[in-house]
């Protein structure tokens, strides 16, 4: 009987680390995404170029600035809704870039709406690369 | 000792109780449609690029095309994976609205298009829809200040300047 409240509590102890790590197993740092976009491109990133993709239009009405600012280190606005959009390079928002599939969700759509297209491997490492010479 | 109500006599306290409840809901929010504690998921996904629209607004034949179609979203990619879809399709569906206000689809399933939208907003101004903090008239929050928790009470409103 007396082992019975330890064991609860061990199964309760294992239930939270369950909890804590199965979701943060899925959580990366901006270094690791873009380890695994430079990988999956198979060459280096090009900072520069990332900067040019991000503040150029491609023959449609947006560029990425239209909503995240020519550069991106503080709070942006929707282009058509006007709501604000938190800072996106990683050094000035805590929140970007640790979650691999909310990176790849958002990079899908928006690239979809500014080149009317998906980046490739190698476009998203030029971007996160610039993004991620931003420093306060 | 509790007291012991008759089947019928709880029948009717409930009737009461939930025509009060429902009368509450009408006088408060002033959308006349019964305000829903938001899926967080549907505040995680939606509220991301504006404001959480109440489920209410819209009748279910404007959410299931709006839902199917988010790859072409107003102008915008709003694609989902399939298991949110999912999700977030029974909820709407469970939730969208049934009353007088959201009997028909508005023109491109649009809730500003809804003839009660209209009707409700008659008194603004053209020069304020277009101010710049305004903006368009999707943006609730720019008037409702407690839009974003789906509470579009008439003490809530503060028109800017």
């Amino acid at each position: 009987m007396k082992t019975f409240p330890s064991l609860r509590c061990a199964a309760g102890a294992l239930a939270v680390v369950l909890i804590s790590v199965v979701p943060a197993a899925r959580a990366v740092t901006p270094a690791e995404q873009l380890a695994g976009y430079v990988a999956q491109a198979g060459a280096p990133p090009a900072p520069a170029r990332g900067q040019q993709l991000f503040t150029s239009t491609h023959g449609r009405e947006w560029s990425c600035s239209s909503c995240h600012g020519a550069v991106p280190t503080q709070t942006g606005k929707h282009a058509s809704t006007g709501k604000p959009i938190g800072a996106l390079a990683p050094a000035f928002n805590a929140e970007r870039f640790v979650d691999a599939a909310k990176a790849e969700k958002w990079f899908r759509r928006n690239c979809n709406d500014v080149i009317g297209r998906e980046c490739s491997p190698a476009e998203k490492a030029d971007m996160l690369a610039w993004l991620m010479t931003l420093k306060p | 000792m509790p007291i012991q109500f008759s089947r019928r006599w709880r029948h009717i306290a409930l009737g009461l109780a939930a025509a009060a409840l429902a009368h509450g809901t009408q006088a408060d929010d002033g959308t006349r449609a019964a305000r829903v504690p938001l899926l967080p998921q549907y505040q995680q996904e939606c509220a991301a690029c504006h404001v959480a629209y109440p489920p209410g607004m819209l009748p279910a034949a404007s959410w299931q095309r709006l839902i199917d179609n988010l790859p072409r979203h107003f102008g915008t990619d709003a694609s989902l994976d399939a298991a949110t879809v999912k999700n977030l399709s029974t909820w709407l569906a469970a939730h969208a609205g049934n009353g007088m206000r959201a009997r028909e689809a508005p023109t491109e399933d649009r809730i500003t298009r809804s003839a009660w939208f209209i009707r409700e907003h008659d008194e603004v101004r053209a020069a304020t829809w277009k101010l710049p903090a305004v903006k368009s008239a999707a943006n609730c929050v720019a008037c409702h200040t407690r839009a974003d928790q789906g509470a579009f009470n008439e003490h809530d409103i503060r028109v800017p300047r």
